[in-house]
């Protein structure tokens, strides 16, 4: 809401030294907030005057229309001004700036030659002035508005200040006028002037017509709907330039008289008017819900479908307007419309929000009737409005029909204590009575209990906390004390919680890079991913209004969002980079058309409770990495050692070692990874972890280096698993033996078996063993390969013999030969 | 070989001469000084400290003297033996001492050529910095609270006092799970944690929520659809304003350093009544650019004040929809954006850079933000 100053000034007696900016920052303490404070005219120095345009000759010799006018701005001769503006006639009234004037953007006038003459000055729009947005056309005043010469910057309202105020949806009344001059009176603590007040002097009706008549068929949805009839209007009467600016100064523009008058009494009253032609009307006009199949052709010429939902305005032929909303074309106020029918209504704020989120639709109108206006006001405001319609535009007022539903009365009981206790502060009982008496309550005393009726402007006042906050807020937030209150002793970090910070530092001093993506996907990357029609992972939840149509689904993994990050660095020239997120990944159908929506005013059931998580996919936290390039760059010393699959299947290992699970690798299938290099890691005999190579299907899809791996975890899975306390080791401090053994096996034994076999051969004195060479080549068979281990031995008790050690290698040769089909080599 | 005799005088044995003696021993300690590396020392004690040595071989005369000078002349030997030994050693010492440093010196390297080195990654600002917040609220008895990200409806709105048709729904612009009317949207805000823990915790809560929210804005440098909040919540007996503004201040001091509060303007916001906009002291002019075009700050933009968060004491209504005792209980609630508080606290100019997972970004902070 833009607001000038001086209009403020009308109702409220703000200091005279107060500024614009000083009235902000009170406003802004009461809690409303204001954006910005702009001066009218700012950057404009020197005198603009009002010119009488006495002669206009068309230049035709140039390349676009150009004026050469004759302009008394009542210095004598008339000023020779040459103008491309085509929107004035000889006997317009101008705005005309004289040479020495400097305009906004530090532009100053000259008396220069141009076009073939000396242009003495500029005709100027209301941009070119720094006075509103309209470019469209100069300036042309209302015939009579002033005599050649006189200063324009008065007429035109340059100086003031314009505050814009963001107003929350608690504070409608505050989308007047009316409303933030009430907030400044109470900011400054002086006298407040209701401009309602100014409504009470429109004549009685003329009774040369019958008024037109109304009705609500929904008095539920509208329960006051008010209708004067003014008729005779002459269509061609400028608006005034006062209202005009006033109009101009809180963003609007002007229109029509008529028009004018009703958006004029919206900004000062908060009530919307709308105003008909009265002769395109027929018969009763109505406020009722639309019926099957009717559409609308709104004053914006979109034919809108409505809804059976829908609150229309009607007459006897149909829909002529969305209440509170939009009016509709047939009826608009046309150039010549000389009769009005003048509505003025109170429509629910939820059936109006509704009706414009079905059309996508907001207005002025809306905006205050979504957030609530004064249940009261109706018939003040068209009050207003008419009287202007008289005086401004010669009307004759034939009266009023209105149907209105009993008005509910409002009264909140609170202890007179309670915005102290709250507060944290002292505040007495007298001061929270006059604070609820300044914002319009009447309050009576029970004891140290209140009864409080809010005014008709504050449907927003229903419980005891919404008067806490008018108390606090106006006796100040500065002054409330800082205090700590006592927690009870808390708990720390949970088991999750801790552990996945552990696994993200662990996974940072592994080089790994954290990176955080948004979790839009898209079935498009589940088949660039080469994932199967049944797998898990393309069930996913999908977005009724995405950010992009290419990316309408939530993501069930993370490595689709990760995979564009590595492309992205890829692409501006990190190669060789490990990123790596934790975060969660939804998985399964959500939500559903019978849809549990439990009350507020009580704890849900248990039943309720659950079937709202039933809703919910499931969401566990999984981390995914990508390894692209090389591990460790060349150097001057060592070549360059790029990232393999075992980078990928390791990292996943750390993390179950950081989590302190038992795993075993085996082989995977994921059809995202290169198949002879993808590594599935089973914890508790569920694949919790897939690593390896991406396939290079995959790695093209995504612009990726080849050979680029990667890796995907279940984070919430693992730490399932995970021990919360973890025992300590027990281990032998007799001498250790070591043995090597080479076997030889078919090239298609899985290492993993190979170790299996040994470690049961070996029984338990064997302490480890590690995989040091794998060679295939001269000295082994076609198809064979060479696997040498370095083991291990210990006892926990006595020093191993050496033929203990035989017997072990001797029953290792036979397990493995057993198993694996191995000889010794 | 000859024979003992008894009327031998020692100065008829010229090597076992007193002069012959030191001359040997002088000889020696000139030929070990002389000797300028182990090698040369090695020829040198071969010569003078030998078995073949002049001393050795005077030594060996010894036994053919008649037993009175035997033990005369057998301590004077003794002694020049002992000097040479000596001198050696410590001639010894020397050279193996620059011997070892000659060793080291020729083994430097140019110390400044590039070392091929896995580097340490980095862990995202927005995680560190959500990680240290919470941490002021453990150490203050506050448990971190966790919800889902994809939320019921009923939890992002309905209990936090946003009815269906209420226009604050349109304040913050819903990712609804298709189809619309699911059940099922994106969190917009932290908030919908506030009624799990109510739901699910014995009274008192005292709570904070980092997570993920998620609203339909186009990204921009200062806007992004994806985002991360972190919500506090309290709910005990006689819980004050007060005590929501001292929570905020030591929250403000923690993170901003000493003397740094924060101040409460009046604001709506459903879930909350009072409700407040939390502005942080500015940490960096602390107010001292208002006013004072010499002393213009750009973390303000010379206000003196941040804007920071929203907070407010829970709208006794919420307490209502979880089933808590409005005569008994009261709480307070605050959330902060953490990616505005980065951009401000660590001076990122663009929020893109937080998401666009440039390696560059997140490897400037290292583990810590
Ligand atoms: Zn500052």
């Amino acid at each position: 809401m833009r607001i000038p100053l001086s209009w403020i000034r009308e109702v409220a007696d703000v200091p005279a030294d107060q500024s614009g900016r000083d009235v902000a920052e009170r406003l802004i303490s009461a809690g409303l907030e204001v954006e910005t404070v702009d001066t009218v005219g700012a950057g404009l120095t020197g005198p603009i005057v009002v010119g009488h345009v006495r002669e206009i000759e068309e230049l035709t010799e140039f390349k676009k229309p150009i004026r050469w006018c004759q302009v008394d701005i009542g210095a004598g001769e008339p000023s020779g001004i040459i103008c491309g503006a085509q929107n004035f006639t000889e006997g317009d009234l101008v705005v005309v700036a004289p040479p020495g004037t400097t305009l906004p953007g530090d532009f100053t006038i000259t008396a220069r030659e141009t076009y073939g003459h000396v242009s003495n000055g500029m005709i100027c729009s209301e941009r070119e002035l720094g006075l509103g947005d309209d470019h469209a056309g100069i300036i042309v005043l209302p015939e009579g508005t002033a005599e050649a010469g006189a200063d324009a910057s008065q007429i035109l309202g340059a100086g003031d200040d314009v505050l814009d105020i963001a107003i929350t949806p608690d504070r409608g009344y505050a989308l007047s006028l009316r409303g933030i001059g009430r907030e400044v009176a109470i900011a400054y603590g002086v006298d407040f002037h209701d401009p309602v007040d100014r409504a009470e002097t429109l004549p009685g009706p003329a009774d040369d017509r019958a008024p037109a008549a109304c009705a609500s068929d929904d008095l539920e949805a509208c329960p006051l709907f008010t209708l004067r009839t003014i008729t005779g209007i002459d269509p061609h009467t400028p608006t005034p330039q006062w209202m005009r600016n006033r109009l101009r100064d809180c963003g609007m523009r002007s229109v029509s008289l008529a028009v004018d008058i009703t958006n004029y009494v919206m900004l000062e009253l908060g009530q919307p008017l709308h105003a008909f032609d009265l002769d395109a009307l027929q018969g009763t006009v109505r406020a009722g819900r639309a019926q099957p199949g009717e559409s609308l052709e709104t004053i914006d010429h979109v034919e809108r479908t409505l809804s059976v939902d829908d609150l229309t305005i009607r007459d006897d032929r149909g829909p002529i307007g969305l209440a509170g909303t939009m009016g509709g074309a047939t009826t608009e106020i046309a150039d010549d419309t000389e009769n009005i029918a003048l509505e003025a209504a109170y429509f629910g704020a939820e059936v109006v929000a509704r009706m414009g989120r079905r059309h996508r639709l907001t207005s002025e109108a809306s905006r205050r009737f979504e957030r609530g206006i004064d249940r009261a006001l109706a018939p003040v405001a068209s009050a207003r409005a008419s009287e202007l319609l008289v005086d401004l535009a010669g009307g004759t007022y034939q009266g009023m029909t209105a149907v209105e539903a009993p008005m509910e009365e409002r009264v909140i009981r609170i202890s007179g204590d309670l915005p102290s206790q709250v507060a944290g502060m002292d505040i007495p009982v007298h001061d929270v009575i006059a604070t609820l008496e300044a914002i319009g309550c009447s309050v009576t005393v029970d004891g140290s209990e209140l009864s409080v009726a809010p005014p008709s402007w504050r449907p927003d006042l229903t419980d005891p906390a919404d008067l806490v906050e008018e108390v606090v807020r106006l006796v100040g937030y500065a002054k409330l004390p800082s205090t700590l209150p006592t927690a009870p002793a808390g708990h720390g970090l949970t088991h999750a919680q801790r552990l996945r910070r552990r696994i993200g530092m662990v996974l940072a001093a592994r080089g790994l890079v954290e990176v955080l993506t948004y979790p839009f996907t898209s079935d498009a990357d589940a088949d660039a991913l080469r994932w199967p029609d049944d797998d898990e992972r393309r069930v996913s939840p999908r977005l009724a209004n995405p950010l992009s149509d290419e990316q309408p689904k939530l993501r069930a993994a993370i490595l689709p969002t990760l995979l564009v990050a590595a492309q992205r660095n890829v692409s501006r020239g990190f190669d060789d980079a490990a990123i790596f997120e934790m975060g969660a990944v939804f998985r399964g159908p959500a939500g559903s058309q019978h849809a549990p929506r439990p009350g507020v005013d009580q704890r849900p059931s248990d039943e309720e409770w659950q079937q709202l998580q039933d809703l919910l996919p499931d969401q566990p936290t999984h981390l995914g990495a990508v390894f692209t390039g090389n591990r460790v760059a060349k150097t001057w010393a060592d070549d360059a050692e790029a990232f393999t699959w075992a980078d990928a299947l390791s990292v996943a290992q750390d993390v179950c070692q950081v989590l302190g699970v038992e795993y075993v690798v085996e082989r995977g299938d994921d059809p995202s990874f290169h198949p002879g290099r993808c590594a599935q890691v089973m914890v508790d005999g569920e694949p919790v972890a897939i690593a390896g190579e991406l396939h290079p299907a995959v790695t093209e899809a995504w612009g990726l280096p080849p050979r680029s791996c990667a890796l995907e975890l279940d984070i919430s899975r693992a730490i399932e698993s995970s021990p919360e306390v973890r025992p300590a080791p027990d281990f032998s401090s007799h001498p250790i033996a070591k043995e090597d053994i080479a076997l030889v096996v078919a090239g298609d034994v899985s290492a993993r078996d190979v170790a299996a076999s040994i470690e049961r051969g070996a029984g338990e004195l064997l302490e480890s063993l590690s995989l040091f060479d794998v060679y295939e080549g001269d000295q082994v068979p076609d198809g064979h390969k060479s696997v040498a281990f370095a083991l291990r031995f210990r006892a926990p008790d006595r020093t191993l013999s050496a033929e203990e050690l035989a017997g072990i290698r001797e029953s290792i040769v036979q397990s493995t030969s057993a198993d694996v089909g191995a000889r010794l080599r | 070989m000859s024979g003992p005799n008894t009327n031998f005088d020692p100065k008829q044995v010229a090597s076992l001469d007193v002069d012959a003696v030191e001359a040997m021993v002088a000889d020696a300690r000139a030929a070990f000084a002389a000797a300028d590396d182990l090698d040369a020392l090695k020829a040198a004690r071969l010569a003078h400290a030998g078995d073949r040595s002049p001393l050795a071989l005077a030594n060996r005369e010894i036994g053919a003297l008649p037993p009175a000078a035997k033990a005369d002349v057998g301590k004077r030997v003794g002694q020049a033996r002992a000097a040479v030994k000596s001198a050696l050693e410590e001639r010894e010492v020397v050279l193996t001492q620059e011997r070892d440093a000659r060793v080291l010196e020729s083994e430097a390297v140019d110390i400044t050529l590039p070392v091929g080195r896995a580097a340490v990654g980095g862990r995202h600002p927005l995680t560190t910095l959500m990680e240290r917040m919470a941490d002021v609220f453990i150490s203050m008895g506050y448990d971190i609270a966790e919800g889902p990200e994809a939320e019921a409806e009923w939890a992002n709105f309905d209990a936090l006092n946003v009815p269906p048709d209420h226009p604050a729904r349109t304040m913050q612009d819903t990712f609804y799970v298709e189809s619309a009317d699911s059940g099922v949207v994106l969190r917009t805000q932290t908030s919908p944690i506030q009624i799990r823990a109510m739901l699910e915790r014995p009274l008192p809560i005292y709570v904070v929520a980092p997570g993920r929210v998620y609203r339909t804005d186009e990204l921009d440098a200062t806007h992004t659809p994806v985002f991360h909040q972190i919500e506090g919540l309290a709910v005990d007996e006689g819980l004050t304003m007060g005590d929501l503004k001292g929570t905020l201040d030591h929250l403000a001091r923690q993170m901003f350093g000493e003397g740094i509060v924060t101040r409460l303007r009046p604001s709506y916001f459903p879930f909350t009544e009072p409700s407040a906009e939390v502005d942080l002291e500015c940490f960096v002019c602390r107010g001292a650019s208002v006013g004072d075009a010499s002393r213009a700050c750009r973390t303000c933009g010379s206000e003196g004040w941040i804007e920071w968060g929203g907070c407010g004491m829970v709208n006794p209504r919420v307490l209502a929809a979880v089933g808590i005792d409005t005569d008994v209980y009261r709480g307070f609630a605050f959330g902060m954006g953490i990616e505005r508080t980065l951009m401000f606290r660590n001076s990122v100019t663009d929020m893109r850079d937080m998401v666009e997972g440039d390696v560059r970004f997140t490897t400037a902070f290292g583990v810590d933000a």
